[in-house]
């Protein structure tokens, strides 16, 4: 009897502290999203009155804060929601969306905000997990979101996606490149989509001579792997080389990929590619080190982030080339500019979901000055007006000069590739 | 040649089921239970050596021998806390606890040391084999798996086999009462299985990091279940049954990734157990089971 009582105390301990490290961790995720607990936990009641409350200004950021008088007087206060991994394996795409997005806002407000509103970003963890995408979707819903700004992974985005389209919510995801994702009309992207990567990296390759033998090692369960390498093997037809071997793995068996490599090595491949995320990547150019396999790797926009993997021996990086249309090293005003002050804020050079976080800002701008949106609009209203806007709209961004878009959601832009040198991105 | 290196390579991978597959036999031939945080277990040992090698700069073996350490407290208290009071209760209700653990322990995990994927450091820093001028290569940390999994299984054949402990855990698996009676304290016997089960889990857990190195708070699960495969192919409650069937899934899955397809390896891993339940239900190396009316 006693012992019953003994391990029931035990499992009463286990839960409690279970149950505080819960309430811990979202504690902290929320305070990294500038002030997000604040506004999310007070939101219920505050749709309408939140926007002249000064204490809340100033918990949301300090730029803001600063403008907030001007920009208050004159237009309100304009909502943008972001959502996007800041923790978790993808948490790199997610941080680099998260702060791109929050130099572009810092920036308008500084000039004067959008038609005079000042605006407000609230960024969202959702963990790249589609519910949580959607409960984080939800969360920004309550706190009177006007504007989403994204998701930053594809499933994440097309999960959301489904519910901005039955809310009239405009949505324009930075960086979720499946079809998919763009599907609904109120849907729109500022990165390439899967396809269009796959299409791309198949004409870079052809057109630079880069490989006559290629491989491909891809991920079967995954839509952004999967999209790429079928239109990849669609457009290798056409193109001087030869797929010599398809290896697929899945996300149960994300580790081994020593068959993989030997059937590319095998086949006498001079090219790998790597249509895949960084963390498998990482392990792809382990092995193949390890291996003595020394190959040519390409990727696409999903490799970017493979310089920030913790403890990873980055001199294994040495020569990839991807298909991403930012590189940190350009000399044009813009990049420099971002990449400036982006170093100054936080310590690390950008990558390309950073870049694509600030465009999708300006493009919001972009859109919403073209459509006159006000403060008072409802989001029907703003939606059925942004969607029109967008089509009309050019964007000079960091990711493209005059990116245009069709009502489909798609942007039309021209593919650059990047190789890694030094350990930082150069322009091919 | 490349036929070779396929073999190799699942014999690398077999080697790193079999030692996982090691601590699941040894727990459920004497304790009769079926650990399923063994695979987390091998996890948390796997951190542990991250957090002290790579976090605090300790030398690699002196983290393995914390990792150890931290796991047999680990295992044992998961003994006392969560199995021991089941100890009358139906197997289903131990098994269930066994999951239960296992989420509790990925959760944990998930908590403190968050989901991103870790890059584990290699602790085996030796040179790799290089044959035929160096068209086959024998990876160090395949040579190290093999090896420490067959002195493991040796060592433990041996300890159940020859020490007092051993033969009191011997005595334990064929009947706890009788063995009771006999004067063999019965928790503690199982405590100590436990222990050494979760410091293999540990030795485990730093080579399979060291030969896939990414660290994640799933790392454990997968190759906790293949190796609970392994432990069943080769006979669950047999030490050299799990070496044995270790090794031959590893090959196995290779070669059906290789040859087969890349994405049916794990259907084909799982369907072999599902054969060898219904062939030979004992396992490779398993003992006739009479059940007593």
């Amino acid at each position: 009897m006693k012992k019953r009582m003994l391990s029931l105390v035990l499992a009463g301990v286990m839960t409690a502290a279970m149950l505080t490290g819960c309430g811990g961790s979202a504690g902290t995720d929320a305070g990294s999203t500038d002030g997000a607990a604040q506004e999310s936990s007070d939101a219920a009641g505050e749709t309408e009155a939140a926007e002249e409350t000064p204490g809340e200004e100033a918990a949301s950021d300090e730029t803001a804060a600063e403008d907030g008088a001007a920009g208050d007087s004159a237009g309100g206060t304009f909502k943008i929601g972001g959502i996007g991994p800041l923790t978790g394996s993808y948490a790199v795409y997610g941080i680099a969306a998260m702060n791109g997005s929050q130099i572009a806002v810092d920036e308008i407000n500084a000039a004067g905000g959008i038609n005079g509103m000042t605006v407000e970003l609230n960024f969202q963890d959702d963990e790249t997990d589609s519910e949580k995408s959607v409960n984080a979707y939800n969360a920004l819903k309550d706190w009177g979101v006007q504007v989403i700004d994204g998701c930053v992974t594809s499933a994440c985005s097309i999960a959301v996606s489904a519910k901005t389209v039955e809310d009239n919510i405009f949505q324009l995801t930075p960086s979720g490149s499946a079809v998919e994702c763009v599907a609904n009309p109120n849907a729109f992207r500022v990165c390439f989509s899967d396809p269009n990567q796959g299409v791309a990296s198949a004409q870079y390759i052809g057109e630079h001579g880069l490989a006559t033998k290629v491989a491909v090692i891809y991920d079967s369960s995954d839509v952004y792997s999967s999209g790429i390498y079928e239109k990849f093997v669609a457009e290798a037809e056409s193109q001087p080389f030869e797929i010599v071997t398809a290896g697929a793995f899945t996300a149960d068996n994300k580790t081994d990929f020593s068959v993989q490599l030997q059937q590319a090595k095998d086949a006498g491949a001079d090219l790998v590619f790597l249509p895949i995320y960084y963390n498998e990547a990482a392990m792809i150019l382990k092995q193949a080190s390890d291996m003595s396999f020394d190959v040519k790797f390409f990727g696409c926009d999903g490799l970017d982030g493979i310089l920030g993997v913790k403890n990873f021996d980055a001199s294994l990086t040495e020569g990839v080339m991807l298909l991403t249309p930012f590189a940190a090293d350009a000399t044009d005003d813009l990049t420099v500019k971002f990449v400036t002050t982006y170093k100054e804020k936080f310590n690390e050079t950008p990558n390309q979901f950073a870049a694509d976080g600030y465009d999708a800002i300006y493009t919001i701008k972009a859109a919403a000055e073209k459509a006159g949106i006000t403060a008072d609009m409802s989001n029907e209203e703003i939606c059925a007006a942004m969607q029109t806007a967008m089509t009309e709209i050019t964007v000079d961004g960091l990711t493209g000069e005059g990116i245009t878009w069709d009502a489909s959601g798609e942007p039309t832009k021209e593919p650059k590739a990047v190789v890694i040198k030094d350990g930082v991105y150069t322009a091919m | 040649m490349s036929f070779v290196a396929h073999l190799i390579n699942g014999i690398s991978l077999g080697s790193v089921y079999a030692l996982i597959a090691l601590g699941y036999t040894m727990v459920y031939g004497i304790a009769k239970m079926l650990n399923f945080a063994h695979g987390d277990v091998i996890m948390i040992g796997g951190y542990v050596v991250f957090v002290t090698a790579s976090g605090l700069g300790i030398n690699p073996l002196a983290a393995i021998i914390v990792s150890m350490a931290a796991c047999t407290v680990l295992g044992v208290t998961i003994e006392r806390v969560a199995y021991r009071p089941l100890r009358g209760a139906s197997p289903l209700a131990v098994l269930i606890t066994a999951i239960g653990v296992s989420y509790l322990l990925q959760n944990v995990a998930l908590l403190v040391f968050g989901s991103d994927t870790k890059a584990f450091s290699n602790v085996v820093t030796l040179q790799n084999l290089e044959l035929f001028d160096g068209q086959l290569i024998i990876k160090s940390v395949t040579i190290v798996t093999v090896i420490v999994s067959i002195i493991i299984m040796v060592g433990l054949t041996f300890f159940v086999k020859k020490t007092k402990i051993g033969r009191a855990m011997t005595a334990v698996s064929e009947d706890q009462g009788a063995a009771q009676l006999m004067g063999i304290n019965v928790n503690g016997t199982i405590a100590v299985t436990f222990a050494i089960g979760s410091s293999l889990a540990a030795v485990a857990g730093v080579l399979l990091c060291s030969a896939y190195p990414s660290l994640t708070p799933y790392t454990g699960s997968m190759p906790g279940i293949k190796a609970f495969v392994a432990a069943v192919f080769g006979g669950i409650g047999s030490i050299p049954g799990a070496f044995i069937g270790g090794i031959l899934l590893g090959v196995i899955e290779n070669l059906s990734k290789a040859y087969i397809s890349s994405q049916l390896a794990d259907a084909i891993v799982f369907s072999i157990l599902i054969i060898v339940l219904l062939v030979k239900p004992t396992g490779l190396l398993g003992k006739k089971a009479l059940e007593k009316v």
